[in-house]
C-alpha cells in the first residue's frame, strides 16, 4: 500500500517520491527544469521561520525553496521510506 | 587565420560563471549602464600572451533555454545567435559547477543540440576533486561531443587551456545552427543521470558544510535573529567606517580649490571652477565610501550565498504584501541605488509582481538620501548615548531607514490589491552551496560600482552644479536676486506649509536631478565657502540656527518619500517602455512626500519640539 501525500505535507527531514505534479503547463516547466518531476526523488530539510513558509526541498543535489502553496499541487509518495 | 572575437559565457545561477568571467577578463570589463548583480550584460576583453583580444560577455544565468524572465531571453537569444546587441557568437562556453553536475548539465545538453562551437568549462574543480570526485574526462568529451576544459576560476587554473580550446575552436568550420530541442527537462535529466553514471569513477562525498551552516542560519527564530543583526551591522557600518574615507575626499577636493584658487586670479570664472565645478563634484564624491561599502555588504551577501537565504527568511513576509522572495534582491539592492534595484528586477518572471517591485523600489532609502540625512542629523539631532553604546543620532538614521522599509511594502500591498491583482506565480529559489567570496571578485564588484558612481558625479552632477551655479549667482548679486531665489519664492507659498522657506525650496529644484546635490546646493545658498570638514560643519551651524527643528524633520521625512531622482524616472521609462508609470511614480511619491511632510511638520509644530 502506498502513502500518497502533497509534498506540503511532509516535515524536515522526510524523504518522498514524486508522483505528479498538477500545475499548469509554465509552472510545470520551471519545476521541471529545477528537477521537480513524476520520478524525482527529494527531501524537505528546512522551513521558514513565518508560518513554517516557504519550505526548503532538497532534490538534485541541490536546495530550492518553495512554497507551501505550490507545494500542495506537487504529489509524492512516501511508501518506500516508511517500510525500511 | 580566423581568431575569435566574441565568446559567451552559459550556465545555471551559481555555476561561478561570474568568478570565471573575472579571471578571463581581470579589470578589462565593463558592466553597461546600471547593472544589478548579473541582470545586465557584463562585457570583458581577454588577451592572450600573444596578444589576440577576445570579447567575453557574462550571460544571465538560466536553467533552461525555454526562458520564462526578461533576462533570460537574453541569454537564450545569444547562445542562439539571434541576439541583435551582440551579434555573431564565435563560441559558447557552457559553464557548471562540477560539484553539481546533475543539475547543472540538463542545460548543457541543451546547447550541445544547437550544433554551434561550444565548450564545457568544469567550473569549481578543485572542490569536486576535494571531495573525491574522478571523471573520465574524455570519454565525457565524446559524449558531449565537445572539448570538455577543468577549470579553478579563483585561482586562474584552466584559463589557458580554455582559451585555447577557444581558439581551436575558431579554426573549424562552421556548421548550420539547429533549432532547441523539443525535448523535456525530464528526459534531459535522464540522459543527464546516464551520461553521468558512464564518466564518473568514483563519485564524490556530498557537501557537508552547507547543512550546518543552514542548521543556523535557516533557523526559525536564530536565523532571523541573526538576518536582523547582519542588516543592522551594516547600516551601522555605512555610517561608521565610511568616515575617515571621506574625511579623506573632502580634504582633497579642499586642497584642489584651494590650490585653483591661488592660481587663477578672483573673478567669475575662478568662482565657477571653485565654487561650482570642484565644491559640486566634491561633496558629492564624499559619498562614494558609503555606497562601496554597502555594495561590499551586498557583493558578499551574494558571493556567499546569504543574499537567497535573506530571500528565503523573508519570502513570507513579502509574500503578505503579494510580493516574493524574488522581489527581495532588487528591493535590497535598491537601498544601495534604485537604478541597479529597477533593473534586477527583470528576473522576476511574473509581470505584476515585477511591476510592483519596480513601482516601489524608489520609496527604499538609497544611498543619495544619506548625505542629506547626515547633514540634517548631524545639525539638529543631539548625539547623545542612549543605550548600549547607541547614539540618538544613529537612531534617527535607523528610523529614516526603517520609514524606508515599511512604505515600500506598504506601497506594494496598495498597488498589489488594487492595481496589479493577478495571483503571485509559484516561487522558487535556488539557495546555493555557501561559498567564500573571492577578494578579486568584490574588487571588481565594487570597481564597476565606483565606475558608475563617479561617472554620474562627473557628467549628471558636474552639470547640475554649474547650472545651479549660474542660477545661483545671476543675474543679481544676492541670491534673493538670483534666478534661483526667484524660483524659490514662487514655490515658496506652496511648501511653506511643510515648514520649508524659500532657500530650502531652491536647494529641491537640484535636488529634482539628484538628491545628494542638495547638500552643495544647500551649501550655495547659505554661501557656505569651499568643501571638507569646516564647512560642513559651518553649514550644518548656519542652518540649525535658521530653521527649527520641526521643518528639519519635516525635510528628513520628505526625502524619505519625494521623487527626487530623475535617473529613477528616466530607468523606470526604460523598463516599462511607458511614460506612464516613471509619470504615475512621480505623482505617488510626491503625494506622500507632501502628506507625510504636512502631518510631520503639524504634529511636530504642535508638541512644540
Amino acid at each position: 500500500m502506498s502513502v500518497l501525500k502533497t509534498l506540503d505535507a511532509l516535515r524536515p527531514g522526510e524523504k518522498a517520491r514524486v508522483v505528479e505534479v498538477r500545475m499548469e503547463p509554465s509552472m510545470l516547466q520551471t519545476l521541471e527544469d529545477l528537477g521537480i518531476f513524476a520520478g524525482a526523488m527529494t527531501e524537505v530539510y528546512y522551513e521558514g521561520p513565518l508560518g513554517r513558509d516557504p519550505m526548503a526541498v532538497f532534490v538534485r543535489g541541490s536546495l530550492i525553496a518553495i512554497r507551501r502553496a505550490d507545494a500542495k499541487h506537487i504529489h509524492v509518495t512516501t511508501e518506500e521510506f516508511q517500510l525500511s | 587565420m580566423s581568431e575569435p572575437s566574441l565568446v559567451v559565457l552559459v550556465g545555471n545561477p551559481n555555476c561561478g560563471k561570474t568568478a570565471l568571467f573575472n579571471a578571463l577578463t581581470g579589470s578589462r570589463q565593463k558592466v553597461a549602464n546600471y547593472a544589478g548583480v548579473t541582470v545586465e550584460r557584463k562585457e570583458g576583453v581577454h588577451i592572450s600572451p600573444d596578444g589576440v583580444r577576445i570579447h567575453v560577455v557574462d550571460l544571465p544565468g538560466i536553467y533552461s533555454l525555454s526562458p520564462k524572465s526578461p533576462d533570460e531571453m537574453i541569454s537564450r537569444e545569444a547562445v542562439l545567435g539571434a541576439s541583435k546587441e551582440l551579434g555573431g557568437v564565435d563560441a559558447i562556453v557552457a559553464v557548471v559547477d562540477a560539484t553539481h553536475l546533475e543539475r547543472m548539465l540538463g542545460i548543457v545538453l541543451e546547447l550541445k543540440a544547437l550544433n554551434r562551437p561550444m565548450i564545457l568549462a568544469l567550473n569549481m574543480m578543485d572542490l569536486a576533486r576535494q571531495r573525491g570526485l574522478d571523471l573520465d574526462l574524455e570519454l565525457l568529451e565524446k559524449e558531449l561531443g565537445c572539448p570538455v576544459v577543468p577549470t579553478v576560476a579563483p585561482q586562474g587554473e584552466g584559463i589557458g587551456p580554455l582559451v585555447h580550446a577557444i581558439r581551436a575552436l575558431a579554426q573549424m568550420p562552421r556548421k548550420e545552427t539547429s533549432a532547441p530541442l523539443a525535448t523535456t527537462a525530464k528526459s534531459r535529466f535522464q540522459e543527464v543521470d546516464a551520461i553521468i553514471r558512464r564518466v564518473t569513477r568514483k563519485s564524490g562525498s556530498p557537501e557537508e558544510a552547507t547543512r550546518k551552516i543552514d542548521r543556523v542560519l535557516l533557523h526559525p527564530v536564530g536565523g532571523l535573529a541573526i538576518l536582523g543583526a547582519v542588516l543592522t551591522l551594516v547600516f551601522q557600518a555605512v555610517f561608521a567606517w565610511a568616515s575617515p574615507f571621506q574625511d579623506a575626499i573632502e580634504n582633497l577636493f579642499k586642497a584642489i580649490g584651494d590650490k585653483v584658487t591661488h592660481l587663477l586670479s578672483a573673478g567669475p570664472f575662478q568662482d565657477l571652477l571653485v565654487n561650482g565645478v570642484i565644491a559640486g563634484v566634491g561633496s558629492v564624491l564624499v559619498f562614494l565610501p558609503q555606497i562601496l561599502i554597502l555594495f561590499f555588504f551586498i557583493l558578499i551577501m551574494e558571493d556567499t550565498g546569504y543574499l537567497a537565504r535573506a530571500a528565503f527568511l523573508l519570502d513570507r513576509l513579502m509574500g503578505k504584501v503579494g510580493l516574493s522572495g524574488r522581489s527581495v534582491i532588487p528591493l535590497l539592492s535598491s537601498y544601495a541605488c534604485a537604478i541597479p534595484g529597477i533593473m534586477a528586477t527583470r528576473t522576476i518572471a511574473h509581470r505584476d509582481e515585477r511591476m510592483v517591485t519596480l513601482l516601489v523600489a524608489p520609496l527604499t532609502t538609497c544611498s543619495a538620501r544619506l548625505p542629506v540625512y547626515t547633514l540634517l542629523i548631524s545639525a539638529f539631532i543631539p548625539n547623545l548615548a542612549v543605550w548600549g553604546g547607541l547614539h540618538l543620532q544613529g537612531l534617527v538614521l535607523l528610523g529614516l531607514y526603517l520609514l524606508g522599509v515599511v512604505s515600500p511594502l506598504v506601497m506594494a500591498w496598495i498597488f498589489r490589491t488594487w492595481l496589479f491583482r493577478t495571483r503571485t506565480a509559484l516561487m522558487v529559489l535556488e539557495l546555493p552551496t555557501y561559498k567564500l567570496p573571492l577578494f578579486k571578485d568584490l574588487i571588481l564588484g565594487m570597481w564597476n560600482r565606483a565606475k558608475i558612481f563617479t561617472r554620474r558625479a562627473g557628467t549628471v552632477i558636474l552639470t547640475l552644479s554649474i547650472a545651479l551655479w549660474f542660477l545661483t549667482s545671476y543675474p543679481g548679486h544676492t541670491i534673493l536676486e538670483s534666478y534661483a531665489g526667484i524660483l524659490g519664492k514662487w514655490l515658496e507659498p506652496l511648501l511653506s506649509p511643510l515648514g520649508f522657506d524659500w532657500r530650502i525650496a531652491v536647494g529641491l529644484i537640484p535636488g529634482m536631478a539628484a538628491r545628494e546635490v542638495m547638500v552643495s546646493a544647500l551649501g550655495t545658498i547659505y554661501a557656505v565657502e569651499g568643501v571638507g570638514d569646516a564647512a560642513q560643519a559651518q553649514l550644518g551651524k548656519v542652518i540649525s540656527s535658521q530653521w527649527g527643528l520641526p521643518t528639519a524633520l519635516s525635510l528628513l521625512v520628505w526625502f524619505v518619500f519625494a521623487p527626487q531622482c530623475l535617473s529613477t524616472l528616466a530607468v523606470i521609462r526604460r523598463e516599462t517602455q511607458t511614460y506612464r508609470w516613471p509619470a504615475f511614480v512621480f505623482g505617488y511619491m510626491l503625494l506622500l512626500a507632501y502628506g507625510a511632510s504636512w502631518i510631520t511638520y503639524h504634529v511636530a509644530v504642535a508638541w512644540g519640539v
